[in-house]
């Protein structure tokens, strides 16, 4: 039997980005003994690349802003299939959470008189985003940080996790996982556990995302027997680098647009204005001059064809190339530079002037950047309850990225930083109280964790099997060929033959080298939740006939009012992890309260 | 509320560090820097002391119709001034032996003390280190911690001495276009070289890192200090030249003291503009 | 296309070795692209840690060509003709390979007194963006550590780590002490536990820094200076004595003021 190192807490997180951390520091605060698990450095976790800001209705620049007019854009942002209640949570109470932020050290940009600057961004009816130039993630970790570092929360780093472990009554109670420097094995017990694992763009070729982001909260929770929901909901982000190849896919913030910036294809036109569907057509200019009317004053004009929900921006960059209008290395022109001064741009993008000026030799300041989509953000996640984070299995708790709901079919940017604060918050508070109200100390099936270890260790014993790189490349592919930003029902099934095989050959892995910081055994022990994640976001998308925010179907091209009342559910039932058996089914969303569906009676 | 011991986790260092046991990795030509600095500022100690002791030819008098008083020199304050270098106010008549080693201490000490300076020489003279990545020529270091190196905490004191030398520079300067017995006002090059020596050591000064701080960078608000913001906010580019000012500012005084020295020693005359 | 030749370090606390890689050259790569690829076709195991390659995380910090630089930022163009030499931050003790142990840093982290405001009022903090510039300096850190990693004073004496925090945590004390609502004085601590005396301001960490922070400049001068307005200045001391303001910081006085 494997040996492992043992600890035992009241409640531990998994994942130390800013709903993690948001969480240790509530239940730290509560007085529970806490943990806070991450897979790489504290304070390296993927938040760090948030640039645009925090959404948060505190009315600092419009004071007519509201926190059901922020409700009413999230919810139309993700095309109704939000989970109402999640989405009113967080537009009441992120103000309160950014302030917050505040008297922990965060230094937002002012206004004249003081107070926190917001900007505008996609989707958004007023300037919103509390932010910091262009590196909101990084100040908002760094606070959070440093916050739970001053509370002298337990923090364990580089620490893998491979699975949660439930007791023999399947309460959640623990996880199982290894120390990534050493190697070896570590078991941590815990009355209730925090899943902040975040995101799952590792899936696909081109992405915003960092290593990190392999999907492996949504892949646990469902093999610990947790409902996930609208898993083909992946947005792909409009603005990513397209060239040089080696930084493709690295983000280029919404706020260029924001500040001014405008998309054009080769032909030198603003082709946004010929995207801009029905739903948005009352609220969006139909001429540049209106457009860049309402850049110096929003009531002189209707909002910038730019600045539309990133899901529509996607698809309309998607169109232009593939209709040859594409910029030379297969994207559309973002032009900042002909609109603005050098020195504003310096000022207000300066970590998107070293980005270009460093990998690229751009400067933005004199010539367009060359853009488009890559994969940003899954809006689907882990069913949760809106007030606790509580997932569908007992002891377990769900915030930020992986959770899904908040975001519907879509989310707006700025959205996600101010759902890490609202709902990590919350999450920690479910997971406190849950705590607190479980007697006795979590028994961790002993052999769930041996299982667990066993599998995590096989590649060493393996010769002649396959190279995890190759693996995770072909997945990467994959993904990205057929599960893409366009999908058709064909290429969907197609993708599940292609996940099959994948599966069968990550189950032959073999790994070089000693336990001890092996990368390539690191991702070997990645690919389970890599593949869980690819097939339920594949299953997903088989499934739901019709376009809907970030997931589009050539063949259903059009939003279908049947679908956009259900969650697609997946779960698996007999267990079994990578190999298990998913059952997926449509279950009606949450019926909103008559005085919150008034706000989207067309009277605005 | 001053925070002076807080709970402290006991430092984990670590295990042997491993890695390549080289001093540098580095194969770009990282000992230029501190050889040049190594070699100027050489060279003007070297000038500079002699200068000081040659004790001769730092003034130009009204024989040649100018009034050029090398900077090292100036104020000329002891009884062993040569005629009309010093001023009437104040003079130390049983001084002796050569006038510029009672004015060297001011801007000597300045420049010892400097930020900038004492990169330059840490870097350039004691090798701790040479370059960056570039490993310490020293088994101990203890920093600025200790006698004597402590002593560079008074570098703002030195400052405020250096603006006394720098307001009595400027008076040479403003005074030297009287060119004496010819005219009541003129310019020529010695007046010029004098001018640009003043206003290149008052830029000097005014860069330091300590005047930033005195000016208005020791404040935590800006808003409620207005005036003290405009100043730091003028002064805060200068700083960010310090470097160049400090050696501009440092050879041009041993080209002023030179020029003077030969218009003085009759290898050329002063030649007036206009 | 040409190829490119990489000397990497392999080994741990126990020795090591530098091993050549020899990999065909791509356009537009960066260092961690190289070491990426020579993770995936030859050598599985090589460790490096990465995160974002975007030059935000500050994760893939390792001595190129003997310079400390961020990998993903390192255009492979840029480099002089030639094979490229990659090591670990030499600071720190190494872990495997290209990883090194950085939790220097991190317990250097826990010795930072927490920003300290006075209570929140109704309707928010008001803040004025001239007075927080200073600190929004500082906050750009990425915390890739390799100010600490060239910093010689850790550097070539491990022994000076027990009481040095290094320029990563100067800027940090500079940003809590520049910040206009904190009311914590930290200068007495900088100047004895943190060791900002041990500081011979070489520059070395500015020179290094991704995020071109000013840190000796902009930080660890400007420290230096309120240390000598706590400590060595005797009119300083004379002036406090007179007015009976014991330790009182020009901000906490703004702070009442305010």
């Amino acid at each position: 039997m494997a040996e492992y190192e043992s600890h035992d807490y009241d409640v531990i997180i998994i994942g130390a980005g800013g709903a993690g951390l948001r969480a240790a520091i509530e239940a730290k605060a509560r007085g529970l003994r806490t943990a806070l698990i991450c897979k790489s450095l504290l304070g390296k976790a993927h938040t760090v690349m948030a640039e645009g800001g925090v959404a948060a209705a505190m009315g600092n620049v419009y004071p007519e802003d509201s926190w059901q007019i922020h409700f009413r854009d999230t919810m139309r942002g993700g095309k109704m299939l939000n989970n109402w209640r999640m989405a009113q949570l967080h537009a009441q109470e992120a103000p309160d959470r950014v302030q917050e932020l505040e008297a922990w050290g965060a230094l937002f940009d002012r206004t004249p008189d003081g107070r926190i600057l917001q900007r505008d961004f996609g989707g958004h009816r007023f300037a919103r985003l509390a932010h910091v130039g262009d590196r909101t993630g990084l100040e908002m970790i760094r606070t959070l940080q440093q916050r739970v570092v001053s509370m002298d929360v337990d923090v364990f780093m580089e620490c893998k996790i491979l699975g949660l472990v439930a007791d023999a009554e399947g309460v959640v109670s623990g996880a199982v996982g290894y120390w990534r420097p050493t190697g070896e094995m570590v078991v941590f017990s815990a009355k209730a556990v925090v899943l902040a694992t975040g995101g799952a763009g590792k899936s696909w070729k081109y992405t915003s995302n960092s290593w990190e982001c392999t999907g492996d909260g949504h892949a646990m929770a469902l093999w610990a027997g947790a409902d996930l929901i609208d898993m083909e909901c992946v947005q792909f982000h409009p603005t990513g680098m397209v060239w040089p190849l080696s930084v493709r896919g690295l983000l280029v913030t919404e706020g260029v647009r924001g500040d001014g910036g405008v998309l054009r294809n080769s032909e030198g036109t603003r082709f946004m204005f010929n995207y801009v569907a029905e739903m948005f057509r009352a609220e969006t200019a139909d001429s540049e001059e209106e457009a860049d009317r309402w850049y110096e004053d929003h009531s002189a004009g209707r909002r910038t064809p730019e600045l539309l929900p990133r899901d529509e921006v996607a698809r309309a960059i998607n169109t232009e190339v593939k209709a040859g209008r594409g910029s030379p290395h297969g994207g559309v022109f973002l032009d900042i530079a002909t609109r603005r001064s050098p020195e504003y741009i310096r000022r207000r993008l300066p970590s998107m002037y070293h980005q270009f000026m460093e990998l690229a030799g751009v400067d933005i300041t004199a010539e367009p950047m060359e853009v488009g989509p890559t994969c940003h953000y899954i809006m689907g996640g882990v069913r949760v309850e809106a007030d606790t984070g509580a997932a569908t299995v007992p002891g377990l708790f769900v915030a930020g990225e992986v959770a899904g709901g908040m975001h519907g079919a879509n989310r707006l940017g700025g959205n996600s930083l101010s759902d890490l604060l609202v709902f990590g918050r919350r999450a920690g508070m479910g997971a406190s109280d849950y705590a607190a109200g479980r007697s006795g100390a979590p028994k961790p099936d002993e052999g769930e964790i041996q299982h667990s270890i066993t599998e995590a260790l096989a590649p060493f014993e393996r010769t002649d099997g396959e190279n995890p790189y190759e693996l995770h490349q072909e997945l990467q592919e994959m993904m990205q060929t057929l599960v893409g930003i366009i999908r058709t029902g064909d290429e969907l099934e197609r993708a599940l033959g292609e996940l099959d095989v994948l599966r069968d050959r990550a189950a032959k892995v073999t790994v070089g080298g000693g336990r001890a910081y092996n990368p390539g055994w690191n991702l070997a022990t990645d690919l389970p939740a890599m593949l869980t994640l690819s097939r339920c976001v594949t299953l997903g998308a088989r499934d739901r006939k019709e376009s809907r925010g970030g997931h589009t179907r050539e063949d259903f091209p059009t939003a279908d009012p049947e679908f956009g009342k259900v969650n697609l559910v997946q779960r698996q039932p007999s267990g079994g992890g990578v190999n298990g058996d998913i059952k997926i089914a449509p279950e009606p969303i949450p019926e909103m309260p008559p005085e919150l569906a008034e706000l989207f009676e067309e009277s605005h | 509320m001053s925070v002076e011991a807080p709970t402290v986790t006991p430092v984990q260092l670590g295990g042997p560090r491993g890695g390549p046991a080289v001093r540098t990795l580095r194969t770009d030509n990282w000992w230029v820097q501190p050889t040049i600095s190594v070699i100027v500022l050489t060279a003007f100690v070297v000038y500079s002391t002699w200068a000081v002791f040659v004790n001769k030819d730092y003034y130009v008098g009204a024989a040649a119709h100018r009034d050029l008083i090398s900077p090292f020199y100036s104020p000329c304050i002891t009884g062993s001034c040569v005629a009309g270098a010093h001023g009437t106010f104040f003079v130390l008549t049983w001084w002796h032996i050569t006038p510029a080693v009672l004015i060297l201490g001011g801007p000597l000490g300045f420049r010892l003390t400097c930020y900038y300076y004492r990169r330059a020489y840490y870097r350039g003279f004691w090798q701790s280190p040479p370059a960056c990545g570039v490993g310490d020529a020293h088994t101990k270091y203890t920093g600025e911690t200790r006698f004597p190196l402590i002593l560079q905490n008074v570098h703002r004191y030195f400052f405020l001495l250096g603006l006394v030398f720098n307001t009595i520079l400027t008076i040479d300067a403003v005074m030297a276009f009287r060119l004496p017995g010819d005219g009541t006002f003129g310019v020529s090059i010695g007046t010029l070289v004098l001018v640009t020596n003043a206003a290149l050591l008052w830029m000097y000064s005014l860069s330091c890192h300590a005047a930033r701080h005195l000016c208005g960078g020791n404040v935590r608000s800006f808003s409620t200090h207005p005036i003290r913001y405009r100043i730091w906010r003028f002064l805060t580019p200068l700083n960010a030249r310090h470097m160049q000012l400090a050696w501009i500012s440092l050879v041009f005084v041993a080209l002023t003291d030179l020029y003077v020295r030969l218009v003085s020693a009759g290898v050329f005359s002063d030649p007036k503009i206009f | 296309m040409s190829d490119v030749t990489m000397n990497v370090w392999r080994g741990d606390g126990d020795g090591g070795d530098f091993a050549e890689y020899t990999l065909p050259s791509q356009e537009g790569e960066v260092v961690l692209d190289v070491i990426h690829r020579i993770q995936a076709t030859q050598a599985g195991d090589l460790a490096c840690r990465w995160n974002c390659k975007a030059g935000k995380c500050g994760s893939c910090s390792a001595e190129v060509n003997g310079k400390p630089r961020l990998m993903c930022m390192t255009r492979m163009d840029q480099l002089p003709e030639g094979p490229v030499t990659v090591a670990p931050m030499k600071a720190f003790p190494i872990i495997r390979d290209l990883v090194t142990d950085v939790s220097f840093n991190f317990e250097m982290a826990k010795q930072v007194p927490a920003f300290a405001p006075p209570p929140r009022p109704e309707g928010g903090y008001r803040m004025q963006q001239i007075d927080i510039e200073r600190g929004q300096e500082f906050r750009k850190c990425i915390e890739c550590f390799m100010c600490q990693d060239v910093c010689h004073v850790i550097r070539d004496h491990e022994e000076n780590k027990a009481h040095y925090a290094g320029p990563r945590f100067f800027i940090r004390y500079a940003e809590l002490e520049m910040h206009p609502l904190d009311t914590n004085d930290r200068r007495e601590l900088v100047r004895q536990k943190a060791g900002l005396g041990m500081c011979n301001i070489t520059k070395c960490c500015t020179e290094v820094c991704p995020e071109h922070i000013k840190i000796t400049d902009n930080a660890i001068i400007p420290m230096k200076e309120r240390v000598v307005d706590a400590s060595y200045d005797p009119v300083a001391w004379l002036g406090r004595k007179i007015l009976r303001r014991q330790k009182a910081s020009p901000g906490e006085a703004a702070a009442h003021g305010a």
